[in-house]
């Protein structure tokens, strides 16, 4: 399963050099089943590392949250993922010249993003993956860097997936204030890069229900942004007057929990 | 904490309707534009307005319910700036596409701003509720509802003061509690809406540039500039009050500060 081996991109680099019996003990998680397995794993903590101790001991809780650290390492590899993408996408001459600056700005802050990741992160940062932007590891074959429209309908996937991505962590890095803050001002420079794709492509800066105009495949980019009830009270038909149940769902971004977003990012990252 | 204080000797009432509050509170709170502020450090309460005196003006609050009646405050704003765009003339001859994006965020902003009047009337007895504000979009430099650019500049401005307030308001969101947590979550679900909404009408001033995210409205963090800034409500409230939009008198000496 590519989550599995996700998991395992997103280990510590100490982790890293100790692939075999920590490959075992993924294999001993799978039968569990995946959510079990992702729930219960702190991401980024290998279990057969030194740090695995205190790791353990969180795993008993009901209510796991993952650590800042295995956060942080989530987001660098979202960040990777973005980073590379726009890089090849400007080597390659498929951007139209007149949204070469537009592209260009994005590629900066992605660059930026992971620059910062890394310096958090220090030693503790997973190694970049191998992507794959033909979506073959997902059963894809697209062509993103000799095809414009191609090209801009991942960009926009991407960028709305980092919003949700970042968004639905906000309550794991609430432990520590500083993280808080530089994890909430990457997700909103994310919403704005994602605003101006989306109306590039002429779609609504905004998700609107979850509609959209890229592949099918691409479904749960967009899973679960429908959604109508708003802190536990239910708010649809209550806008008549004011756009609707779509001004509504458009008004509210949702978040992605950490294993729907590596689903997605599953079908760019090469499993060796 | 310093960087919560507001300079009072800077601003004076501007609105003679007003003045009586002002002098009651004269010394003890920022005044101008109808917003009063003060530091709300642990040792300021008898800045405090006295619930008994009718003439006092409303205050926040503390806690989660301060924060709330914050975004409240802001959402107020956006809203009634927007449904005073609606009316004006720059908007009855945009184009097709200016149009449908001031009248989603129009939509946006009224849903936010009730969402929040429902949000804390739940959470707290009525007199806690940030009542109804007034607004004067007249008022200091003031913003001229037939002329595209003032009002694009105004709605840029809005929202990029709002993505920077919300990004700074989610440290100060207590998450001990289950609802806490509930309400960093719904500070996340709007903020990126906000950002949206910037993006769009930077991109509507300087198109198919780098104005949706320029280098001006976001800051390094030992990096290039690719992060938006994150600012505590003193600092945004004190911004807020410089464009003397809001009329309404209210204090702001009991929220978190960190």
């Amino acid at each position: 399963m590519n989550f599995i081996k996700l998991l395992e991109s997103l280990s510590d680099k100490e982790a890293l050099t100790k692939k075999t019996s920590r490959r075992d003990t993924f294999q001993q998680m799978k039968g569990f089943g995946k959510n079990v397995a992702l729930a219960s794993i702190p991401f980024g903590l290998a279990a057969t590392s030194s740090k695995a101790k205190a790791a353990t001991s969180s795993m008993a809780a009901a209510a796991f949250q993952a650590s800042a650290t295995d956060v942080l390492n989530f987001a660098l590899t979202l960040e990777y993922l973005e980073k590379e993408f726009y890089q090849m996408g400007l080597d390659s001459g498929v951007i139209d010249a007149d949204d070469m600056v537009v592209f260009q700005t994005i590629s900066k802050h992605e660059n930026a993003h992971v620059d910062f990741l890394l310096t958090a992160l220090k030693d503790q940062a997973v190694a970049k993956p191998t992507f794959d932007f033909t979506g073959g590891p997902g059963g894809l074959n697209l062509d993103p860097f000799n095809d414009y429209p191609t090209f801009m309908a991942l960009a926009q996937g991407f960028e709305d997936t980092g919003v949700r991505a970042y968004k639905g962590q906000a309550g794991a890095l609430a432990v520590d204030n500083t993280l808080l803050d530089y994890a909430l001002q990457i997700h909103s420079v994310e919403a704005r890069h994602a605003s101006k794709v989306r109306r590039m492509r002429m779609e609504k800066g905004w998700i609107v229900q979850n509609s959209n105009t890229l592949p099918d495949a691409f479904a749960p980019i967009y899973a679960g942004e429908e959604n109508t009830v708003q802190g536990g009270v239910e708010l649809k038909g209550m806008f008549g007057d004011f756009g609707g149940d779509d001004a509504l769902t458009a008004a509210f971004d949702e978040p992605l929990t950490m294993d729907e977003v590596l689903t997605i990012g599953g079908f760019f990252i090469v499993q060796d | 904490m310093k960087s919560n204080e507001i300079k009072n000797d800077a601003l004076e009432p501007s609105n003679g309707r007003d003045r009586r509050k002002f002098l009651k509170l004269s010394g003890m709170a920022l005044v101008g534009g109808g917003l009063l502020l003060s530091c709300s450090d642990d040792d300021d309460n008898m800045m405090e307005p006295d619930p008994t005196d009718p003439d006092a003006a409303f205050d926040l609050g503390s806690g989660n319910v301060g924060i709330l009646n914050y975004a409240y405050a802001l959402e107020q704003l956006e809203a009634a700036f927007y449904i005073e765009v609606l009316k004006g003339s720059y908007y009855a001859g945009a184009s097709a596409e200016e149009k449908a994006i001031l009248e989603d965020v129009t939509n946006h902003e009224i849903i936010h701003r009730d969402f929040f009047k429902a949000a804390i009337t739940a959470a707290v007895p009525a007199e806690q509720v940030l009542p109804d504000l007034e607004f004067d979009f007249t008022a200091g430099a003031g913003v001229d509802f037939s002329s595209r650019d003032s009002v694009l500049a105004t709605a840029v401005l809005l929202e990029d003061t709002g993505v920077s307030a919300y990004n700074g308001a989610g440290k100060l969101i207590d998450v001990s509690s289950d609802t806490g947590a509930v309400y960093l979550g719904l500070a996340g679900k709007i903020v990126s809406v906000e950002a949206r909404h910037a993006s769009a009408f930077r991109d509507l001033v300087s198109p198919n540039t780098s104005n949706f995210a320029s280098d001006d409205v976001l800051v390094g963090i030992g990096t290039d500039p690719a992060f938006d800034k994150a600012v505590l409500p003193a600092d945004v409230l004190a911004a807020v009050i410089d464009l003397k939009f809001v009329v309404t008198p209210f204090t702001a000496n009991n929220l978190p500060t960190a």
